[in-house]
C-alpha cells in the first residue's frame, strides 16, 4: 500500500515536474504538443475538483445540522440554495442539461435576482465595517503607525476626485506613495513569495515536501 | 470622551449610509482627472485597426461587480465603436452570467452580430492551465463557445489560433488572475496585456506596471470612471464618484476624530 500511496505519486511528481521544467525551454514541436496534452489533462482533472469541493461543503454543513452547532439553521439554506440552483441548472429551461445552455431560464433569473444582488450587498457592507474599524482601531500609537496613518489619509483622499478640491497636491502625493514606497514594498514581497514558490516546487519535485500526499509527513 | 470612543458602531453605519445616499440623491458632478495608467489601456484600444481582436477576461463574480462591471462595459463600448472584434471569457464560474449579458447587451446596442463581431467563450476551470492551453491553441482550450457553437467555425475568430494572435488582452480581475495572466500568458506567449482590478488589488499591480508587464491599469471604480470620461460616456462609475468621495472624507474625519479623542483622553501608551 505504501508503494501505491507514496512511491508512485512521488515518482509521477518527479517525472512530470522535471519534464515540464525542460519543456519550457524546448521550443520543438513535440514539446509543444506535450504541453497541449498535459494542460488539457490538467483542465480535466481540475474539473473534478468541483465534486470534491461540493462534497466538502455539504459534508461540513450536514455535520453542523446533525450536531446542532451554533448557527446550524443557516446551513439549511446552503442545501436549499444549492439544491434549487442545481435543479434549475439541470432543468435548463425544459431542455435539460444534455442540450446547450438556454437563455432566459429560471437559472438565469436566480443568478441575476439572487446571486448578483446578494454578492454585491455582501461586498458593499465592507464600507460600513471599514469605517467603524478605522474609527475604533486606527491610532497613531507609534511612529510606524503614525506614518501608516498619514499615508492612508493622503491616499484615501488623493485617489478620489474630491482630493484635488481639498488640496491640489494631494493626488500627486498619493500617486508618489503608490508608485515609489508602495511599489518597492510590493516588489520585495513579490520576489520573496516567488523565491519561496520556486523552493517549494523544487522540494515537491524532489520528494522532500510530501504534505500534498496527505498523512502529515 | 470615553463614551465617544466606545460609541455604538451603528451610529457610524448611519453616517456612512447618509454619506452614500445623499450624494446619490442630490447628484453633483466632480471632476475626474484621467491618470496615465488608464490612458495606457485607452490609447492601446484606440490605436487598433478595424477587425483587430481583443480578448477580455471577465475574471470576477457578482461580489465585485460594482467596481469591475462598469470597466467591462466601458471597454466594450470602446471596442464596438472602433469595430474591434471582441472575444470574452471567464476563469471565474460566478462571472459567466454577468460577462455574457455585458457582451451581448452592448453588442446589440451597436448592432453587432454574435459569432461574427463578438463571442463569449464561457467559463473554463484550471486558470493557469487554461491560459497555457489557449497559448498553444485556443480551439483546444475552448472547443465550443458559451452557447455550444463550435469555435473553429466562428468568423469572429478568423485569424486567431492562439493567445499570440490577439492584438490586445485585458484581464478584469477580482482575484489573483492578473499575476497568472502575466506569468503564464504574456511572458510565455508575448502579447500586449492590460488590467482592471478592484481598488484593493490596485496597489499590488504597480511593480507590473513599472516593469511594463501590463501597459495600463484601471483600479477600482475610479479607474472605471476615468475610462468612461475618456470614451465620453458617463455612466454608473462617474455617478459613483461623488458618494465614494464623500465616504472617503467621512472615514478620514472619523480617523482624525478618533485619534483626537484618543490623545485627549490621555490613553497614549
Amino acid at each position: 500500500m505504501n508503494f501505491l500511496k507514496r512511491t508512485i505519486p512521488l515518482v509521477i511528481a518527479f517525472i512530470m515536474g522535471v519534464m515540464m521544467v525542460f519543456q519550457y525551454y524546448v521550443p520543438h514541436e513535440a514539446s509543444q504538443s506535450l504541453l497541449k496534452v498535459v494542460t488539457r489533462w490538467g483542465i480535466t482533472i481540475a474539473g473534478f475538483a468541483v465534486f470534491i469541493g461540493a462534497y466538502s461543503l455539504f459534508h461540513l454543513h450536514w455535520n453542523k445540522i446533525k450536531r446542532k452547532f451554533p448557527g446550524w439553521g443557516y446551513s439549511i439554506f446552503v442545501f436549499f440554495g444549492a439544491g434549487i440552483t442545481i435543479i434549475f441548472g439541470l432543468y435548463n429551461g425544459g431542455e435539460f442539461f444534455l442540450h446547450d445552455k438556454q437563455e432566459g431560464t429560471m437559472f438565469d433569473w436566480m443568478y441575476f435576482n439572487v446571486q448578483v444582488p446578494a454578492g454585491a450587498t455582501m461586498f458593499s457592507i465592507l464600507a460600513f465595517f471599514m469605517a467603524s474599524a478605522a474609527y475604533r482601531t486606527f491610532r497613531a500609537r507609534t511612529n510606524e503607525a503614525t506614518i501608516l496613518l498619514v499615508a492612508a489619509v493622503i491616499v484615501m483622499l488623493g485617489r478620489v476626485p474630491i482630493g484635488a478640491m481639498i488640496w491640489e497636491y494631494l493626488p500627486p502625493i498619493a500617486d508618489w506613495i503608490m508608485s515609489v514606497p508602495n511599489m518597492a514594498a510590493k516588489r520585495a514581497i513579490l520576489i520573496g513569495v516567488s523565491i519561496g514558490a520556486i523552493a517549494t516546487s523544487l522540494k515537491i519535485i524532489f520528494g522532500i515536501e510530501r504534505a500534498y500526499l496527505g498523512g502529515g509527513d | 470622551m470615553e463614551r465617544l470612543l466606545s460609541i455604538d458602531r451603528r451610529y457610524i453605519f448611519v453616517f456612512v449610509a447618509l454619506a452614500v445616499t445623499i450624494p446619490l440623491l442630490i447628484k453633483f458632478d466632480l471632476p475626474v482627472p484621467v491618470t496615465k495608467e488608464v490612458k495606457g489601456i485607452y490609447n492601446k484600444i484606440d490605436s487598433l485597426p478595424e477587425g483587430a481582436h481583443v480578448l477580455i477576461a471577465f475574471d470576477f463574480d457578482p461580489a465585485s461587480k460594482e467596481e469591475l462591471l462598469p470597466m467591462a462595459l466601458a471597454l466594450l463600448h470602446h471596442c464596438f465603436r472602433k469595430n474591434v472584434k471582441v472575444v470574452g471569457m471567464t476563469l471565474n464560474p460566478g462571472g459567466t452570467g454577468l460577462a455574457n449579458s455585458a457582451i451581448t447587451d452592448t453588442g446589440k446596442q451597436y448592432e453587432k452580430i454574435q459569432g461574427e463581431d463578438y463571442v463569449f467563450l464561457g467559463y473554463k476551470t484550471g486558470v493557469e492551465l487554461v491560459m497555457i492551453n489557449m497559448g498553444e491553441n485556443i480551439y483546444s482550450a475552448f472547443p465550443k463557445d458559451f452557447y455550444g457553437n463550435a469555435t473553429v467555425d466562428l468568423p469572429v475568430l478568423k485569424g486567431v489560433q492562439s493567445l499570440t494572435d490577439f492584438d490586445y488582452v485585458i484581464d478584469l480581475a477580482s482575484g489573483s488572475s492578473i499575476e497568472a495572466w502575466i506569468a503564464f500568458g504574456k511572458e510565455k506567449y508575448d502579447f500586449d496585456l492590460g488590467a482592471g482590478c478592484t481598488a484593493v488589488i490596485g496597489p499590488d499591480m504597480y511593480p507590473f506596471l513599472q516593469a511594463k508587464q501590463i501597459n495600463g491599469l484601471m483600479s477600482g471604480l475610479k479607474g472605471a470612471a476615468e475610462y468612461e470620461i475618456l470614451i465620453n460616456r458617463k455612466s454608473t462609475a462617474v455617478a459613483g464618484m461623488s458618494p465614494q468621495s464623500v465616504v472617503h472624507v467621512i472615514v478620514v474625519l472619523f480617523v482624525i476624530f478618533g485619534n483626537f479623542l484618543y490623545f485627549m483622553s490621555g490613553r497614549k501608551r
